[in-house]
């Protein structure tokens, strides 16, 4: 099976640092990756070079068959890429329902044409129930709780249709249980046949969601492989230990 | 809203003080101005501080296509001059249109120019576009130069009576445009996205909001608008100089109206100018005109206080608590 996304040798600087160092990366269609690596480590910039929030040097950037460097990041959503962020960034002017309105709005209406009101109305009650926020669809972002954010994020990146996902850090400075309730959120939408990229410091939340393992440091792929492989790699144990 | 308008001018004219109309008609062109402003700076989050030079490139088309009108005969060969006779000069709703479309245009490279620029960068960008654009008027004789131009008014618009009543009357129907463009706009796909801009431009993109494209029609929406507004202007004052067409009052104005009504709903604007509008014109017969700018200084300051959502969103504010209480 040909792969959903491929990243290969992409490199990105910043002045005279090097943040991404001749990544190399595939993902299967479905699979669920987990991509780790200490801060710093340029999780985010690589992040950031598949969505097209930057734009990488060198190296080329597949996703669904098609090559889309120098694509703005909203072209790329439209393809069926969708990430969330690090640090929630809701709409704080808009409902919760409008929040979800406007990937709706604007992604799968370019993609499969207008949507009905109707539709628009039931989808966004159908994410938010999945999420279980349904009952706050009529408040602003301003009254929900950490976890209840992050929910809501992860809602936004689904009401646009991806077909990948990428969670970057969806699950910092949350409880166990708080991490187990977006897990299963995670596991859930990769049931129904998306491809999720979880990026994540929590090793307990990685090596339980995680079908494959990825790790960065300083900028490197340095190991890449079965979970249990991975972390007893000596190169990861001395990245993240020390010597 | 149309029916609106009508009875309001034809409540305007019933006194038959021909004053009601000069007030009038600055009041309903600052619910242009206004509005225009809006769509930029309400809706999509981009505070414009040229709002003057849109304003005044509206103006000064009209300038020159009446210059152009008057001097056709030394301008152009003999041989075309009547066909162009037939055409100029040309009526003031053409010229509207072509105000629009010159501010718009100016509008379209505004956005192109400060894509990259946010917040108060764009802000300063569109002060120095303001600048750029009245050093050219000033330096362009065909239009008067820094001595300004006399464009002269009829004096009567056949079955209206005055001009100025003729004048008010377009205003009003402009006024209408506007408002409906801008609720029309509110309610759309395009309003949600405007809205997704606002509050976080790079959360838009990752949501498929195509933001750079958006901008440019805001910039250009909203160009366009105030260079309609303008464009009767120089008929309104009949002698125009650079100073006042690019006059601070624009700029201060199109701002603090929405502001002190209310930045997002097209019903903001009109309050917010129906409110200032009319308290800048009692203050200008009573007591002077230099106090205008006054009043909007101590009023803005007031509503950033006691009101930041301006008068709409108190009122709002207020429906909500009583709603969920």
């Amino acid at each position: 099976m040909s792969p959903i996304l491929h990243v290969q040798g992409v490199s990105k600087r910043f002045g005279g640092f090097v943040a991404l160092d001749e990544i190399d990366l595939e993902v299967q269609p479905g699979e669920r990756l987990g991509l780790i690596g200490p801060n710093g480590s340029g999780k985010s910039t690589l992040v950031n070079c598949i969505c097209g929030t930057l734009q990488n040097e060198t190296g080329t950037v597949r996703f669904d068959g098609h090559v889309v460097d120098g694509l703005a990041a909203h072209e790329r959503t439209h393809r069926g890429l969708a990430r969330s962020f690090q640090l929630p960034r809701p709409f704080p002017s808009l409902t919760l329902a409008d929040n979800l309105r406007i990937p709706m709005l604007y992604t799968v209406h370019t993609r499969s044409g207008p949507l009905h009101a109707d539709n628009i109305e039931a989808r966004c009650a159908e994410l938010l129930e999945m999420v279980g926020l349904a009952s706050k669809a009529r408040q602003k972002p301003r009254d929900l709780t950490q976890v209840e954010m992050r929910k809501l994020e992860l809602a936004r990146a689904m009401a646009a249709e991806p077909k990948l996902l990428i969670a970057d850090e969806s699950m910092a400075g949350l409880s166990h249980s708080e991490i187990d309730d977006i897990l299963a959120l995670l596991v859930r939408l990769n049931e129904s046949g998306i491809t999720v990229i979880l990026i994540e410091h929590i090793m307990t939340a990685v090596m339980s969601f995680s079908q494959r393992l990825a790790v960065l440091v300083s900028g490197k792929k340095i190991a890449d492989g079965k979970p249990e492989q991975v972390v007893r790699d000596p190169e990861v144990v001395r990245a993240y230990l020390g010597e | 809203m149309i029916a609106v308008a009508t009875a309001i001018f034809l409540l305007i004219r019933a006194p038959d003080v021909e004053y009601f109309f000069v007030a009038g008609y600055t009041i309903v062109q600052y619910v242009v101005l206004a509005t225009a402003w809006n769509i930029l700076g309400g809706y999509t989050g981009y505070v414009n501080f040229g709002s003057a030079a849109f304003f005044a490139m509206g103006a000064y088309s009209t300038v020159a296509l009446a210059t152009f009108a008057n001097e056709l005969d030394d301008l152009v060969p003999e041989s075309i001059a009547p066909l162009l006779h037939v055409i100029f000069p040309l009526s003031i709703p053409t010229l509207i249109v072509i105000g629009g479309l010159v501010s718009g245009v100016v509008g379209f490279g505004m956005g192109y120019l400060t894509l990259r620029l946010r917040g108060a960068f764009f802000a300063i960008a569109t002060l120095a576009l303001a600048v750029v654009l009245q050093t050219l008027v000033v330096n362009w004789e065909f239009v008067g130069g820094s001595g300004g131009a006399y464009v002269v008014r009829p004096g009567e618009f056949p079955g209206l009576g005055s001009y100025m009543q003729y004048l008010f009357a377009l205003m009003m129907g402009l006024a209408v445009l506007a408002l409906v463009a801008a609720r029309t706009i509110e309610r759309s796909r395009l309003g949600y996205g405007f809205a997704a801009i606002r509050d976080d431009e790079l959360a838009a993109e990752a949501s498929g909001v195509p933001t750079l494209r958006l901008k440019l029609i805001a910039t250009t929406l909203s160009g366009a608008l105030m260079g309609m507004a303008g464009a009767p202007f120089p008929y309104y004052i009949g002698y125009l100089q650079p100073q006042s067409a690019f006059g601070l009052e624009y700029a201060v104005n199109s701002i603090a109206m929405p502001m002190i009504g209310g930045t997002m709903s097209w019903v903001g604007p009109l309050v917010g100018t129906l409110l200032l509008g009319t308290l800048q014109q009692i203050a200008n017969v009573t007591i002077s005109s230099a106090v205008n700018l006054l009043l909007v200084g101590l009023l803005l300051i007031g509503f950033v206080i006691v009101a930041p959502n301006g008068i709409v969103g108190l009122v709002q504010d207020r429906l909500w608590t009583r709603g969920t209480k």
